[in-house]
């Protein structure tokens, strides 16, 4: 008889762990629109599942409140029993010997908060509220692209056809090819199987194999006429959908070029000038009167333009930043992310041989200031956060792709100050350490650490801590502004008490991704036509090709694969390269055709227009 | 085309043709419930599945499409075994009192159990119930439902009203009114088309029948009964008789039989419509620019709820014509009752309709003018005659003959037509050209307007007039071609619609047939008709004649507009 013995998982704890990760792989696709009532008592039954059985609130408690979740799903729940159930978490939370019970009721009071007309609803009509989305690719994209569609035309070699497609959703397929942060794929059903489909590698395929493709034909023109302040991805989206409605467009940019951020806030590498230029293209070709260098409130006047349009669409974006607020602040060499960026965006790039640069953020901005730096000639590139690598708001593969290209990762620092050489110029940023503290809105608040602060040697240093809005010229002509700096517009992109005046994009919705401004785009495009009382309907005229064999079994995902980051960080060239044939293939057939198989085949497997 | 083995057997297809009809092409049965050709094939029920060579998953045959050189097994024990245990998940929730069910003798998900030899079920049987108010026209059994989606379907994509919803997800997902409404509240019209596409018994129409035999008994009351053209296209369906052995006289003895005292024809009241509709329509083709037009038939009552909901501004365009079974009412107990020297009050007047929503339809106030209650007192389906047959134990086969009393068994070949698509159009036109050339036309001149098709338009002369029509059936094509003329794409004169595809042929209160649409097929059984009647003409009808001169005077007359027409712009739902 051994005294100890090594742990080593029997067969059945490997099936309980498998059993795990199948869950695991379930609570990420996590389907759109399943009864929220149900999935609560769901989650009870789990906790039940995990609980060790010892104590009265756990056992017992938890095993009543799924009973009566059960009472109200059956629509046999009265308004006692709503109590009931609050008033038995409460005791649970309270009494709970350990994080089990405790966080299961504190969980089932946030439901009964967070979804209490799904509740009701269960209660006083005995019937579900919830709606079942059918392929969770499309109803999770914000453009709500036609994904199982284009991947069967690139199955088939239709690219062509598989641009015209995207097009009916969303204007910018060689963009988002490259750079969207396909929120599709996170819910891909194929999740519950292996991995998601790739779906942005998929778009990029079709693009690059397709060529040039011309837009769509205008319908006959309406008469209205629609000005656009800002010709960026949201500007741009309006703009296309409006003119092909048949409606009169002129866009006006500031700046030497359009694109928005595209171009003045994505790098080169990331987003190559010839695919920007393409979409854009493509946009302006159908007709859209294009000014750049018009600046609103300098060149011409807002209540000008309001005066010459129907309809207007504000779409100025967020190209203005966020300060650390710390001495030293306003140092020479020291500048924001959106400056280094945007010079980029013109070509007019800046010297950095052999100079250390540090940034400071965590956020995809902070990744492609650090890494435009490197490729700028910089010595050495930090980037300074005040949390955990984890807590990053940049995306895995920005800060895997900024580490392998040199850039150093300095976290649980807060800068505290920049300090200043005799000159003026920044020499060194001046931190102090951090330590994880309570979480707050999903990620622990940095706290100071019992620690000395620190210097970090800083040639340049680069703020890329959030982006601002610069709005003072629409504020004067009475378009009001939120708390959080953002233009106020409703879910439909109307500006309250303006008629006829839209805004989207970042400006309304604070820095967002490229595929939501594209979704605000769209949103203001169809309700601008709403406005002049019209229902012109952006309609799908390609045909898909049927769903063929399923595929069944594990096949693993082809991912997008990188120039060497010894090479790449040298030019500005794109680092990523496009799918072979037979990866390309492999993915198509890897989709699991959602519009046709399960609610697809029943109910929304497809929408013909919008 | 496609070439695949089903079975053993090569079979050839058109690209895009699914597994299952494919199969059936070769004269290969594949059991199916949920499925519905071209109209719910969602694979939900399983019952399909068939082995497809190289695929590790049993498909579901009625929407995978054949791939050339598939292999199909539709019967190995893999198949068979799951076909039968979907079948036994399903009957777990199925509420199997088949005993006291209308759908027994005629219930696929029946016939699937008996033919797979389910005999013990390995799970417990927990239908969910519901409550529904049992005095609706439409009566829903969620204890029933199979949620094979077929009623969504059909009122999605062929009716295009939206009345079934799916609610709920998971194990919870049911079939509910649309916006958690009352069915009375949500629109419906009462079409019955998710009746006669339920292939279980979880929707049904209110049987009245035992209301009608309780009325027969009673000593104080005498019994009218008047039958709907289309009624007679479909009656001996389900006594197995073929659609010549299924004639009217055999009908109407059926009838006699049961024990009406009175057994006439709605025939007589379909003719005496064109004579009014008719009048109506020509005096609002003389009066330009006076009423709305283009006028609308306004028999069918699926169709006028239809205008009530989606366009109240439209029911102006309605004629002002009551319904063939409503004029029949209204004619009984005033005209019949003086003829005959009864108090109307005593009359029991029931009609047989190939209609759920003429259960509706007869209990509106507006439409009842003759002051003795109800002047249609109740409203049947041709399939609770059928089950008054069987009730009274009557063989059809062997009843004898019969023909209709006088004086409101008399109808023409226009009249026949009404229970198909066009025909109340046909009908109408033969009688304006004589009433505007004061000849009549060759009684085929205006066939242009039969067939299936779910919107027709022709252009007919008749003397000086030119006459632009339309016809549509089910309601789907009724909203295309009502967008239409709102939008100013297309001008008509006169519009014929019937809320059921087909017509009444293929109408909700029709026997039920898996997997068959009967409405063409019955609505030929009327053509013929037709053909062989006395007359084609409805101004010939010598009893609409007789009742003119001994009563109502003429078409359109005070009279005529009391007992016949009803203000229908101004009548709520």
């Amino acid at each position: 008889m051994s005294r100890l013995r090594i742990y080593t998982p029997d067969k059945s704890q490997a099936i309980v762990d498998n059993l795990y990760e199948n869950l695991q792989h379930r609570i990420e696709v996590a389907p759109q629109g399943n009864c929220p009532v149900e999935l609560t008592d769901a989650f009870l039954r789990l906790c039940l599942a995990q609980s060790c059985g010892k104590c009265v609130p756990c056992r017992v408690g938890l095993t009543q409140l799924s009973a009566l979740v059960e009472k109200i799903l059956e629509g046999e729940g009265t308004a006692q029993d709503m109590m009931i159930l609050e008033k038995a978490s409460h005791a649970i939370v309270d009494s709970s010997d350990c994080a089990i019970g405790r966080e299961a009721a504190r969980t089932v009071l946030e439901c009964l908060k967070g979804f209490r007309d799904d509740f009701m609803s269960h209660l006083n009509t005995g019937r579900c509220m919830s709606s079942f989305s059918a392929v969770p690719c499309v109803s999770f994209c914000p453009a709500h692209v036609d994904i199982p569609g284009y991947i069967a035309l690139v199955r088939a070699g239709r690219y062509a056809d598989a641009v015209r497609l995207i097009r009916e959703d969303n204007p910018f397929p060689s963009v988002c090819g490259l750079i969207c942060e396909h929120p599709c794929e996170n819910h891909c059903r194929r999740n519950i199987m292996d991995a998601s489909v790739n779906i942005r590698g998929l778009k990029r395929v079709a693009v690059e194999r397709a060529g040039h493709v011309d837009a769509p034909k205008c319908a006959p023109p309406t008469g209205k006429t629609v000005a656009v302040i800002g010709g960026g991805p949201t500007g741009l989206t309006a703009a296309y959908y409006l003119a092909l409605m048949g409606h009169s467009v002129t866009v006006y940019e500031r700046r030497k070029k359009f694109g928005g951020m595209l171009r003045y806030g994505i790098p080169r590498y990331r987003l190559p000038a010839k695919f920007l230029d393409e979409d854009i293209n493509v946009i302006l070709s159908t007709g859209i009167e294009a000014h750049t260098n018009v600046e609103i409130g300098k060149d011409i006047s807002f209540s000008e333009i309001q005066e010459k349009f129907d309809g207007v669409y504000i779409a100025i974006g967020a190209h203005s930043y966020k300060k650390l607020n710390i001495p030293g602040e306003d140092a020479k060499n020291v500048m924001s992310a959106v400056e280094l960026l945007g010079a980029m965006g013109d070509e007019e790039p800046m010297d950095m041989t052999g100079k250390n640069v540090v940034v400071i953020g965590g956020g995809n901005v902070a990744m492609d200031a650090s890494r435009t730096a490197l490729r700028l000639g910089a010595k050495s590139v930090k980037v300074v956060y005040r949390r955990r690598q984890s807590d990053m708001t940049a995306l895995a593969a920005e800060i895997t792709g900024a580490i392998a290209e040199g850039v150093e990762l300095v976290t649980l620092q807060a800068p505290v100050a920049i300090l200043t050489d005799e000159s003026g110029a920044a020499r060194a940023v001046q931190v102090k350490p951090q330590i994880p503290g309570a979480y707050k809105g999903g990620r622990p608040t940095p706290m100071n650490a019992d620690l000395p602060e620190e210097e970090i040697p800083a040639d340049i240093v680069v703020v890329a801590i959030g982006q601002a809005i610069e709005f003072g010229h629409f504020a004067e002509a009475g378009i009001a502004a939120s708390r959080g700096g953002t233009l106020q517009a409703d879910t439909s992109g109307a500006v309250a008490g303006a008629n006829g005046i839209y805004a989207g994009g970042d400006c309304a919705s604070g820095p967002a991704t490229v595929i939501k401004a594209i979704e605000a785009g769209k949103t203001a495009a169809a309700n601008i036509d709403e406005y002049f009382g019209l229902h012109s309907e952006i309609a799908f005229d390609v045909d898909i090709p049927q769903a063929l064999s399923k595929v069944r079994g594990a096949s693993g995902r082809c991912n997008m694969t990188d120039r060497p980051a010894a090479e790449r960080v040298h030019d500005f060239d794109l680092i990523e390269y496009c799918m072979t044939d037979e990866q390309a293939h492999q993915e198509c057939t890897r989709c699991l055709r959602c519009d046709h198989f399960g609610y697809g085949s029943f109910r929304g497997g497809r929408k013909e227009a919008w | 085309m496609v070439t695949l083995t089903i079975d053993g057997r090569k079979v050839t297809v058109k690209e895009g043709t699914t597994i299952l009809e494919a199969a059936r092409q070769a004269g290969i049965k594949i059991p199916t419930l949920c499925y519905l050709k071209d109209i719910n094939q969602i694979g939900a029920c399983r019952v399909c599945v068939v082995e497809v060579e190289g695929r590790d998953q049993l498909a579901a045959s009625c929407n995978a499409p054949c791939e050339d050189g598939m292999v199909v097994r539709t019967n190995t024990q893999r198949v068979r075994d799951t076909r039968r245990l979907n079948v036994e998940m399903i009957l777990s929730k199925h509420n199997s009192s088949c005993t006291s069910c209308v759908r027994s003798g005629n219930c696929t998900l029946q016939t699937l159990a008996r033919d797979m030899n389910v005999l013990e079920l390995p799970f417990p049987i927990k239908p969910i119930y519901r409550e529904w108010d049992h005095s609706y026209p439409l009566i829903r059994d969620m204890s029933k439902c199979v949620n094979c989606m077929r009623c969504v379907s059909v009122c999605d994509k062929v009716q295009d009203m939206h009345v079934w919803d799916v609610t709920g997800t998971g194990a919870r997902t049911a079939v509910a009114v649309r916006d958690r409404k009352d069915i009375m509240d949500a629109g419906c019209t009462f079409c019955g088309q998710c009746i006669t596409h339920c292939p279980v018994g979880a929707l049904r129409a209110r049987d009245d029948t035992l209301k009608v035999f309780d009325a027969i008994a009673d000593p104080d009351k005498i019994t009218v009964v008047q039958v709907a053209p289309a009624v007679r296209a479909a009656w001996g369906e389900d006594f197995g008789m073929s659609r010549d052995e299924a004639s009217v006289p055999r009908m109407v003895a059926v009838l006699k039989a049961i024990g009406f005292d009175y057994v006439f024809d709605t025939d007589f009241s379909a003719d005496l419509t064109i004579m009014e509709e008719g009048s109506e329509f020509i005096e609002r083709m003389t009066h330009p620019g006076e009423y709305p037009m283009p006028m609308f038939t306004s028999c069918c009552p699926g169709w006028v709820r239809y205008v009530k909901i989606r366009h109240p501004e439209l029911a102006g365009n309605l004629s002002t014509a009551k319904s063939p079974q409503q004029m029949f009412g209204a004619v009984t107990k005033s005209y019949f009752a003086k003829k005959i020297g009864v108090d109307p009050e005593k009359i029991f007047c029931v009609s047989v309709m190939p209609c759920t929503a003429k259960k509706y339809e007869c209990a509106v106030e507006a439409v009842n003018d003759a002051g003795a209650g109800r002047d249609v007192d109740l409203s049947i389906t041709t399939r609770e005659f059928v089950r008054m047959t069987k009730a009274c134990q009557i063989d059809p086969m062997t009843i004898g003959e019969a023909e209709f009393d006088d004086p409101l068994g008399e109808g023409t070949g226009a009249a026949v037509i009404f229970g198909t698509t066009g025909g109340v159009m046909e009908a109408a036109l033969r009688s304006a050209y004589f009433l505007i050339t004061g000849e009549n036309p060759d009684a085929d001149a205006f066939s242009g307007v039969r067939g299936l098709d779910g919107w027709k338009e022709r252009t007919f002369k008749a003397g000086d007039i030119t006459v632009r029509t339309a016809v549509a059936n089910g309601l789907g094509n009724a909203t295309k071609l009502i967008d239409a003329i709102q939008s100013g794409k297309v001008h008509y004169d006169f519009v014929e619609i019937m809320a059921c595809p087909t017509g009444c042929g293929g109408g909700g209160g029709q026997p039920i047939e898996e997997g068959k649409e009967l409405g063409g097929a019955r609505g030929q059984k009327l053509y013929a008709l037709d053909r062989t009647s006395h007359t084609r003409f409805s101004h010939e009808n010598s009893c609409v004649q007789r009742l003119y001169e001994e009563y109502l005077g003429a078409p359109l007359s005070h009279e005529a507009h009391h007992l016949l027409h009803t203000d229908i712009k101004e009548w709520k739902l």
